[in-house]
């Protein structure tokens, strides 16, 4: 409480009901004192506090989540399956979902499987939260700061149009075939794309929230760090979704195109040593692990911090998640 | 004297004045109402009392240290808890860890509060955001607090409740409040004195006292009421085609 020594009061709020003169009928009508003290308001508050806030759920496991996407899964499969059976193509051409199966435990076996997987979910991953911390500072800039967004803000739009495989030429003539001319092309699709979420994480945020900010004495950067960011946290989470699957769709046109030299066996190198050999399976296999890897990181990483921001700020409710 | 206004105008680029000559003392310690139909000003006024604005003409003496602020919807932020929202007001003031947390809680009784601290905003009604809100005001730790309508998205129940409440913890921590509404009821119910602003331009064109027996007397307070309605129409009147 402030230091401020209370007014001189006369006669004290908090009044005993018996101290009223009892000749005075004592009338509700908003107009007076409606409680007759301080335990009486406590308990009239706390009566209204209960009545007003709804009993809190209990989360149990949604069979549903698990089951109904697996069914899916298993409807897809058994359509291929019948597809193929069919005979219309030629099967080295359509191979059936037990061929990849079998391509899939080749390759486990050669160790060409987890080869693959672990180089390419590692530069992902890698290049992904370089990407992260270069664009989250240059996002929250250039979001707060007017004339630097008015001048760099169609470029950085325009560079998130701009697929990230044009970059590969131009990599592979500045870094050779190395691990660089892969990491530059995942920062050339994932930065722009984590900056614009950002930014458009923090174009809406109600305004009254910085006005809340400035009357509580926040200086630039306590607003920008306190204010600004969290409050933007669902547009940024969204842009980091999208960065990442531009991160993951640029490390595979990388892969894909640039081979050899001292970049390492990727998936994208799978799929196109597949596509070298004309063996269908091994293109399949690889397109299925490329599909997989991204799905699991949504299921796994993305998925639950995306229900835990929205639950924790009561925007769930009545949605289909 | 807290805060002390001189011929205070405002005007919005070539716009008719917003505010025009407007004249107040406040008391340290007072709770004064301003009372006004819409359009006549009162937010721009609290904000040219905290500071948010500037006026166009006139002089006006506030703190040194600023006002604490209550807006009409709690304004809470989402991501932090009841406590939380209170320990960043303490915080971005510069108050030290350990103590944040003493002091939010000590803050939290205050409005009634104590367990519920750990709640998000959303699963609290509007009733106690608004408390959290006030709590948070609180730990601006200003002698001056301006609250612009905080009780007029709540339902008539809650609201007279909290006046019950904000009247308690103005004797409790003896601060400055000059409370903007448009509601004459609650402006009788508060305020010590009640500055009436008419409308476009605002100005303050009469003011009335309110006394501690029209806390306890309905018949008095509604006398009263009645007589600033009255007043509040003429005015309205005023601007009638």
């Amino acid at each position: 409480m402030p230091s401020n020594p209370p007014l001189v009061e006369e006669e004290p709020v908090v009044e005993p009901a018996d101290a009223k003169p009892a000749a005075r009928e004592h009338v509700h009508a908003a107009l007076t004192r409606t409680s007759t003290g301080h335990e009486d308001l406590r308990e009239l508050e706390s009566g209204l506090d209960s009545l007003q806030s709804d009993a809190a759920r209990k989360h149990r496991i949604d069979w549903s989540r698990l089951l109904l996407p697996l069914a899916a899964l298993v409807v897809l499969v058994l359509v291929w399956q019948f597809y193929v059976s069919l005979g219309v193509k030629r099967r080295d051409l359509v191979p059936g979902p037990l061929d990849v199966l079998g391509q899939l435990g080749i390759l486990w076996g050669d160790g060409k499987l987890q080869e693959s997987v672990w180089t390419s979910l590692q530069r992902g991953v890698v290049g992904f939260l370089i990407s992260v911390a270069i664009a989250t500072p240059v996002g929250l800039l250039l979001a707060q700061v007017a004339p630097l967004r008015r001048a760099f803000g169609p470029l950085i739009s325009g560079l998130q149009v701009l697929p990230s495989v044009a970059w590969v030429p131009a990599a592979i003539i500045w870094f050779g075939l190395t691990d660089a001319t892969v990491y530059f092309v995942v920062f050339m699709g994932a930065i722009p794309s984590i900056i614009n979420g950002l930014i458009s994480g923090v174009d809406q945020i109600p305004p009254q929230y910085r006005r809340v900010g400035t009357v509580l004495g926040a200086s630039r950067l306590q607003m920008a760090l306190q204010v600004v960011l969290p409050a933007a946290l669902p547009g940024y989470l969204g842009g980091l979704k999208q960065g990442w699957a531009f991160s993951w769709r640029s490390l595979m046109a990388a892969e894909i195109i640039a081979v050899g030299g001292t970049i390492g066996f990727g998936l994208g190198s799978l799929l196109d040593q597949g596509r070298t050999l004309s063996d269908m399976a091994v293109v399949m296999a690889a397109i299925l692990l490329i599909l997989a890897v991204g799905i699991l990181i949504e299921l796994l990483v993305f998925g639950p911090i995306e229900k835990r921001l929205l639950r924790s700020r009561g925007l769930l409710a009545g949605s289909t998640r | 004297m807290p805060v002390v206004l001189e011929h205070l105008g405002k005007r919005f680029g070539d716009g008719a004045p917003v505010l025009d000559d407007v004249n107040a003392n406040i008391e340290r310690g007072e709770f004064v109402a301003l009372l006004g139909a819409s359009g006549c000003g009162k937010s721009t006024l609290l904000n040219i009392i905290a500071g948010l604005e500037a006026p166009s003409s006139g002089a006006l003496e506030v703190p040194s240290d600023g006002a604490a602020f209550m807006f009409q919807d709690a304004a809470l932020f989402p991501w932090l808890t009841a406590r939380e929202n209170i320990e960043l007001a303490l915080k971005l003031r510069g108050v030290g860890k350990a103590e944040r947390r003493a002091k939010a809680q000590e803050l939290l009784e205050l409005v009634h509060l104590g367990s519920a601290g750990d709640k998000r905003p959303h699963e609290l009604s509007g009733g106690m955001r608004q408390r959290v809100s006030l709590a948070r005001s609180l730990a601006q730790d200003r002698q001056l607090l301006l609250m612009d309508e905080p009780f007029a998205a709540l339902d008539a129940i809650t609201r007279d409740l909290l006046h019950d409440e904000l009247e308690r913890i103005w004797k409790e921590t003896g601060r400055t409040i000059v409370f903007v509404t448009h509601n004459v009821r609650e402006a009788v119910r508060l305020g010590q004195r009640v500055l009436l602003l008419s409308s476009r331009p605002g100005r303050v064109v009469q003011e009335w006292a309110v006394t501690e027996e029209h806390r306890t007397d309905a018949g008095l307070a509604g006398q009263l009421t009645g007589v600033i309605t009255a007043r509040l129409r003429e005015e309205i009147r005023r601007h009638a085609k």
